[in-house]
C-alpha cells in the first residue's frame, strides 16, 4: 500500500501517565496498531506530556511503569512523535526534560518527541482519518 | 457513514455507557452503519451477564447483547478483559472477546470513530 493510501490514524494522550490505567492501556494499542499497515502519529498534550518526562520511577506507587516502552517507540516504527509546546511551557518543562524514544538508524543520535505548536497539531488533526483519545 | 464505537468505562459508574448506546442507537436510526463496537480499559464490564441491576432500572449488558444480536459486532479487548477478570464464560450473548488488532481493523475501515469514556 503507498504512503499516500494508508489510512491515517492519530493517538492523542492528554491525561496523565500514572493515577489511571488510560496511558498504559494506551500504549498497548499503539504497539499493536503499528502492525498495522497504517500511517501512525501520536501527540502528547495537555497532562499527557508528563508521559513523556525522563526519569520517571513508579517502584514508590507498586505498579509497572512504562516509560522503557516509550524509549523504543521508534523500534515499533512510530516515529511521528509529537508533544505541544504550550502543554509543556505551562508545566515548567522543556525539551531537554523528555525521554528519548529512539535513535536515528545512520547517526545512531537520540530521538525525542518532536514540540510543535497548537496550530500544527490542529492542521495535522484535520488530515487524519480517525483519531483516538487516551 | 460508516462508524466505529469505542467505549472506555464501566457501566452504572459513568454516562459513557449510556451515551454511547443512546449514540449509537440513534445513528442507526438515522441510516449509518455502525462497523464494530469495541470495550476497553474498565468499559470491558459491560457485558458481563453476572451483572443484575434493580428491575426498575436499565439492564446495560442485556442492553448490548440485544444490540449484538442486530448483527453488528461487539468485540471486548482480551488484554483489557484479562486484567479485570472478565472471560467468556461471563459474557452475554452477541458479543466476543478479541485482540486490539479488531480496534484497528475498526480504526481503519470506519470513516468516524467515536471514543466514550474520560
Amino acid at each position: 500500500m503507498s504512503e499516500e493510501s494508508k489510512k491515517k490514524i492519530m493517538f492523542t494522550v492528554r491525561k496523565p501517565p500514572h493515577g489511571t490505567i488510560y496511558v498504559y492501556e494506551g500504549l498497548e494499542v499503539k504497539l499493536i496498531m503499528a502492525a498495522y499497515d497504517a500511517d501512525i502519529s501520536v501527540v502528547f498534550m495537555d497532562d499527557g506530556v508528563y508521559a513523556l518526562k525522563a526519569g520517571q520511577d513508579t517502584k514508590e506507587l507498586g505498579i509497572k511503569g512504562f516509560e522503557a516502552t516509550y524509549g523504543v517507540l521508534v523500534d515499533y516504527e512510530i516515529q511521528k512523535v509529537f508533544v505541544d509546546r504550550q502543554s509543556m511551557e505551562e508545566r515548567g518543562l522543556t525539551e531537554e526534560d523528555l525521554l528519548v524514544i529512539g535513535e536515528d538508524e545512520d547517526t545512531e543520535e537520540p530521538i525525542r518527541p518532536r514540540m510543535v505548536d497548537s496550530a500544527e497539531i490542529a492542521a495535522m488533526m484535520a488530515q487524519q482519518h480517525n483519531i483516538l483519545s487516551f | 457513514m460508516k462508524l466505529a464505537v469505542c467505549i472506555y468505562e464501566g457501566p452504572y459508574n459513568h454516562e459513557a455507557s449510556d451515551s454511547a448506546y443512546n449514540f449509537i442507537k440513534a445513528a442507526i436510526a438515522k441510516g449509518h452503519e455502525i462497523r464494530g463496537i469495541f470495550f476497553y480499559h474498565d468499559g470491558v464490564y459491560n457485558v458481563t451477564r453476572l451483572m443484575e441491576p434493580p428491575q426498575d432500572d436499565r439492564h446495560i449488558a442485556n442492553r448490548w447483547s440485544e444490540l449484538g444480536a442486530t448483527g453488528i459486532d461487539i468485540v471486548v479487548c482480551i488484554a483489557a478483559a484479562k486484567r479485570r477478570g472478565i472471560v467468556d464464560e461471563v459474557l452475554v450473548p452477541n458479543v466476543r472477546i478479541s485482540g486490539l488488532g479488531q480496534l484497528t481493523m475498526m480504526a481503519i475501515e470506519a470513516e468516524r470513530m467515536v471514543i466514550f469514556g474520560d
